[in-house]
């Protein structure tokens, strides 16, 4: 067991005891799940309506959209389910029940990543899914084993990526307790962005989302690789293959910024 | 009408207050506002005049929409899970018997809060996607006045349609998927995600009919000036007829809701 495996249990605890709390009012579980399955897909029906229009957006057929839409947004919703509530931190740092969390014999991360565990999410990973599986089976691209391994790779490293956004959105808040909406625009943004093809956007947007928010390693090169295109930056070809290194260095540096948070942490004292 | 407006301002000091989280809404509506602006470049690359928009227009309605997101509370954010909430937890007894009435009381609420959203979280917003991007944004002050007429007709229908999900709460206790519902109703069909203009055929016309077209699409056709004369009257007629019958309604409903209410303890 050890550490981690206690830290573990510990998330699968908290977790169960949210699941139980939302099934008290069933009903109201299964409407939430269908509406976070129906607002993601609400932004795949205006890709839909778009290309009802046009036959390419920025030189992107639809399957080839429906790849980058599918991978955003299953890795956005695993991140989403496991640690989306991390947001909530400023909240409990304002009211001071954040000091709670720090006299509870489990580390502070898993109950910070487990408050308020939302089941419901798992309607936007359907959604997602749903997507990336049709676009993966229109798109041009022959798909060897090593290729559908590249794929589940890219998921889940775009889930890691996004995990270490959400991670460091709630180290943001030990300073700025009012503030958690800056980190949507990393979180909800930047799924909205990965969801076009980086050919649509002005090249210092794509340069930001590459070497300042490295988002564009969640699925733009990856799936630009597999797709067999040229990325606007010409990047070398190996950069498809760095989402996993990109992924442990984006959590190690959150990881540290939500240890200096806590390290910065003065109760409200009330 | 004195004490509504003693409510209103306080509706609209109390979201003053939080100014860093305004800043931070103001930056995450900017960053969609981004986001969208180049889509919106690339769909009108390929199809020019596409909904009848060219594409400053085009790009005026992502800013704008960006701008007014919050002010007609597109995304949540109003009063109405906090109605839910007084609702659940039995508070609502005691707005019950205020010397106000209820829903005046929360209408001027939500105006207040409008207005400061308007102007806390809508101007920076548009200023950044004007200086950005070339838009299509009048010089005539009078259209300017129009709009603002459409906006605050905007937000009362927000209101109307938000107070009635609220006031749902009282049969359903926990009211979270009505509010989802709602939600996704007013992200697609108040144009947020793609001018209703750009809806093709028969469905596109029934969109621009509901009453969640007053709350977005409308407005900024009128700014944009899409409604000529007396057309920008009728526009304004469209929001007003949708905010009457909807605040009727809320009211049908407050006075059944009213008369179910049993408040425990003692």
């Amino acid at each position: 067991m050890g550490e981690r495996g206690h830290a573990l249990r510990a998330y699968g605890l908290i977790a169960a005891m949210w699941i139980r709390s939302t099934m008290a009012y069933r009903l109201s579980f299964v409407l939430t799940a269908l509406g976070n399955f129906a607002v993601s897909a609400l932004d795949f029906v205006a890709i839909l309506l778009m290309f009802s229009h046009i036959d390419a957006l920025g030189g992107f057929t639809l399957p080839e959209v429906a790849l980058l839409y599918g991978t955003t947004c299953t890795s956005f919703g695993l991140a989403d389910l496991l640690l989306g509530n991390a947001d909530r931190v400023g909240r409990r740092v304002r009211d001071g029940t954040f000091d709670q969390f720090l006299v509870r014999p489990v580390p502070v991360l898993v109950q910070v990543a487990a408050d308020r565990f939302a089941l419901r999410r798992i309607g936007r990973i359907g959604q997602g899914a749903l997507v990336l599986a049709w676009g993966v089976a229109r798109v041009d691209v022959e798909w060897t084993p090593g290729r559908v391994l590249f794929a589940v790779v890219m998921v889940v490293t775009g889930a890691a990526i996004f995990a270490a956004v959400f991670l460091a959105g709630a180290a943001f808040q030990f300073w700025a307790a009012d503030a958690s909406e800056v980190a949507n625009s990393f979180t909800f943004g930047g799924c909205t962005l990965l969801q076009y093809p980086p050919t649509v956007f002005a090249k210092e947007l794509v340069r930001g989302a590459t070497f300042v928010v490295p988002l564009a390693f969640v699925n733009w090169l990856p799936a630009l690789w597999l797709l067999g295109r040229d990325d606007p930056l010409h990047l070398p070809g190996w950069a498809a293959f760095c989402g996993p290194a990109v992924a442990l260095l984006l959590l190690g540096l959150s990881g540290l910024a939500w240890r200096a948070g806590i390290r910065s942490y003065r109760s409200t004292g009330s | 009408m004195r004490l509504y407006a003693a409510v209103a301002m306080s509706g609209f000091r109390r979201y003053a207050t939080y100014r860093i989280a305004t800043a931070a809404g103001v930056f995450t509506n900017t960053v969609f506002g981004f986001v969208l602006a180049y889509t919106f470049i690339a769909l009108w690359h390929e199809r020019p005049h596409l909904g009848g928009y060219d594409r400053a227009q085009a790009l005026t309605f992502v800013w704008v929409s960006q701008a007014l997101l919050a002010t007609v509370s597109l995304l949540g954010g109003g009063f109405q899970e906090e109605l839910q909430e007084r609702v659940r937890n039995g508070d609502i007894a005691i707005d019950l018997y205020r010397p106000a009435d209820l829903q005046l009381w929360w209408l001027a609420a939500d105006l207040g809060r409008a207005g400061f959203q308007l102007l806390g979280r809508g101007v920076v917003p548009l200023l950044a996607g004007a200086l950005h991007f070339e838009l299509a944004l009048p010089a005539d002050p009078l259209r300017w006045l129009l709009f603002l007429c459409a906006v605050l007709l905007a937000v009362v229908v927000g209101f109307a349609v938000h107070y009635l999900v609220g006031l749902c709460a009282f049969w359903l206790l926990d009211g979270a998927g009505v509010a989802m519902v709602s939600q996704l109703l007013c992200l697609f069909f108040s144009g947020s995600l793609l001018p209703l203009t750009v809806f093709p055929g028969l469905f596109g016309a029934v969109a621009r009919a509901l009453p969640w077209a007053a709350m977005l699409q409308v407005p900024v056709d009128v700014l944009l000036g899409r409604h000529a004369g007396w057309g920008a009257a009728g526009a304004l007629a469209f929001q007003a007829g949708w905010a009457a019958v909807l605040l009727a309604l809320g009211r049908l409903t407050q006075a059944r809701a009213t008369r179910k209410v049993v408040v425990q303890g003692g």
